[in-house]
């Protein structure tokens, strides 16, 4: 299948994800608390969402009725949004280490009425799909066939929330096409894998079961995903759910696959581990953008 | 005596005159079109009635996704479904980012009659009252009620509207104007202040009269909107008459005898007798039978006011 971002496009959203898995680490350590494990797991959707031109969403635009809309339903994952806002220019770098102080925008999870680019706040799990199927709707419902696309970062320890499911039966008998969904599996939750705390398989089998198309994917290779994005967007049929296979942690050697990282901060050591762990991913993202 | 009306019976209709004249209303509902009224919004404009099925939570954040693409958004259901079961729904989401969607569930309070304790929602105004940035407004016939869903869709950000069952005589005729913020004084009187809010203000009335009978003159105030509450007002009355009673179809905790407890007690303490459901659940019954057995009904109003003035 051709790509639909040239490989030069690829390095670039890897070097981008690098330097977001830096911030993201950063952020939280000096924060002294917050979620690297889901965060880290997301990041190379997050950064193929924005990064890529395939949704229409960028700091010039925010206001345009007609843009594309992302929503992080998983509101925990704030600081992957908050540093791929950085990325697209909404916020400056530096402003990530106000995350979770005092009268910071870049809230502990993410507050619509704070932050621009943040569509809706969110942090209370299973509401993100609801609240984008009525986005997409009503965006459906102004414009047409030319209506904006909404997308969604939903966990997979979220999908156990009920209303998930009521969302996804809305979603598929309004037939709303301008929907793409894309799943955060990394079988990790807080109390534990998934598998062991409350099984959320076959995935793949219910979404299909709910009518929606499904694409799976290999959450960290940034080709893969953004094909999938483009295949999402471009399919009319209805409801598109990506289901994207990540590790959580993902980058940091230590966090990778640890349900302890769902939500802590690392110490000072572990803190400088994990950034000359990703400073040395930078280096070599940089290098292979720069090849 | 013009014909007896429910509150509800304004929602569907006032949602379809508001799409007339331009105003981009959608309204989401949870398989019960039919007896909120909404259903006569779906009849106009098929594709501004959402039934998403049995399924209130989804209700609630679809209304709010609609709202940030530019509808005003109404949400329907029965009061205790259409509140209590999505409080979550309404604090984060709708609340929390203060988003323009109006929550007017029908079926509040226990004149919703023989369904039972389990649907007849007294708690519903404490619930909605304590939430930042949300408005609640309770008319108490079908005329105020058009004009609390029109308030309500004319106000950018988060409503609340509680609608009733029961078909209620008729307090407003069409000339009455309501404001956000500001009560109505129904009945000038100088021995003791009633606050009544929904199906309790015409009971109040009745009060007042036998109250009149009794030679006790009863100023009758509709609260109308309980957030923001009518301090001046409140106080006013308070401090001509010197003893306030409130009554509303609601728990005597978090409802309107609390928000005016609240008023009297940081500007002029008076002494007060909360009317209301005393920290019980409703039960099956006719909304005039329930009225009776929970004290609620004029007769028990008028009792109360003359003993707190101890006549």
């Amino acid at each position: 299948m051709a790509s639909c971002v040239t490989p030069d496009g690829i390095k670039k959203i890897a070097y981008s994800a690098s330097v977001m898995r830096y911030d993201i680490v950063d952020m939280i350590s000096k924060a002294g608390s917050g979620h690297p494990g889901g965060s880290l797991s997301a990041t190379d959707i997050v950064a193929s969402l924005y990064l890529s031109g395939i949704m229409n969403c960028n700091k010039d635009n925010l206001d345009d009725p007609r843009r594309d809309r992302f929503v992080l339903s998983k509101g925990h994952a704030a600081p992957v949004l908050y540093a791929v806002l950085a990325q697209i220019g909404v916020i400056d770098r530096e402003e990530l280490g106000t995350l979770r102080q005092l009268h910071s925008r870049l809230q502990g999870h993410p507050d619509h009425l704070k932050l621009p680019g943040v569509e809706v706040s969110t942090g209370s799990l299973g509401q993100g799909l609801s609240i984008s199927a009525g986005m997409a709707l009503g965006l459906k419902m102004s414009y047409g066939s030319e209506a904006p696309t909404v997308f969604t970062l939903i966990g997979d320890g979220e999908s156990q929330e009920g209303q998930v499911w009521e969302a996804a039966e809305f979603a598929n008998h309004y037939g709303i096409a301008n929907l793409v969904a894309i799943l955060d599996y990394n079988n990790l939750q807080i109390d534990g894998h998934c598998s062991d705390v409350m099984d959320v398989s076959p995935v793949t089998k219910r979404w299909e079961a709910f009518g929606w198309h499904v694409i799976e994917v290999d959450g960290h290779d940034i080709e893969a995903v953004c094909n999938a994005l483009q295949e999402a967007k471009d399919y009319q049929d209805g409801p598109v759910m990506i289901v994207a296979k990540t590790i959580k942690g993902k980058g940091v050697s230590f966090m990778e696959d640890q349900a302890g990282w769902h939500g802590k901060a690392p110490d000072a050591d572990q803190t400088k581990q994990a950034l000359e762990e990703l400073k040395a991913t930078i280096a070599a993202a940089r290098e292979e953008m720069e090849a | 005596m013009a014909e007896k009306k429910a509150t509800r019976a304004a929602y569907g209709e006032t949602l379809v005159e508001l799409v007339n004249e331009g105003v981009d209303v959608v309204a989401v509902d949870a398989d019960l079109t039919g007896s909120t009224t909404t259903k006569v919004l779906g009849q106009e404009y098929p594709n501004r009635l959402i039934n998403v099925g049995i399924a209130e939570q989804n209700m609630i954040d679809v209304a709010a996704g609609l709202s940030l693409t530019g509808k005003v958004a109404f949400t329907g259901s029965f009061a205790v479904f259409g509140t209590g079961r999505v409080y979550d729904q309404i604090r984060n989401t709708v609340c929390y980012s203060k988003l323009n969607v109006k929550i007017a569930p029908t079926h509040a309070g226990i004149s919703v009659g023989p369904d039972g304790g389990s649907h007849q929602m007294v708690e519903d105004i404490s619930l909605m009252r304590t939430l930042p940035n949300m408005r609640v407004l309770v008319p108490s016939d079908y005329m105020s009620a058009k004009q609390a869903i029109r308030i309500a869709a004319a106000a950018d950000g988060p409503f609340y509207v509680r609608l009733g069952r029961a078909k209620l005589p008729q307090v407003y005729g069409p000339d009455d104007i309501f404001e956000l913020g500001c009560a109505k004084v129904l009945n000038e009187g100088s021995d003791v202040t009633i606050i009544a809010c929904g199906a309790e203000v015409n009971e109040s009335l009745e009060a007042a009269k036998l109250l009149a009978s009794q030679g006790i003159s009863a100023e009758v105030i509709d609260a109308f909107c309980i957030k923001p509450l009518d301090a001046e007002t409140i106080i006013k009355s308070a401090e001509k008459t010197g003893a306030v009673i409130t009554a509303e179809e609601h728990s005597i905790y978090g409802g309107l005898g609390s928000a005016v407890a609240e008023v009297l007690g940081e500007n002029l303490p008076t002494k007060m007798v909360r009317i209301g459901m005393q920290d019980t659940f409703g039960t099956s019954g006719s909304a005039d039978e329930l009225f009776k057995e929970f004290g609620i009904d004029a007769e028990s109003i008028a009792k109360a006011a003359a003993k707190l003035i101890g006549k």
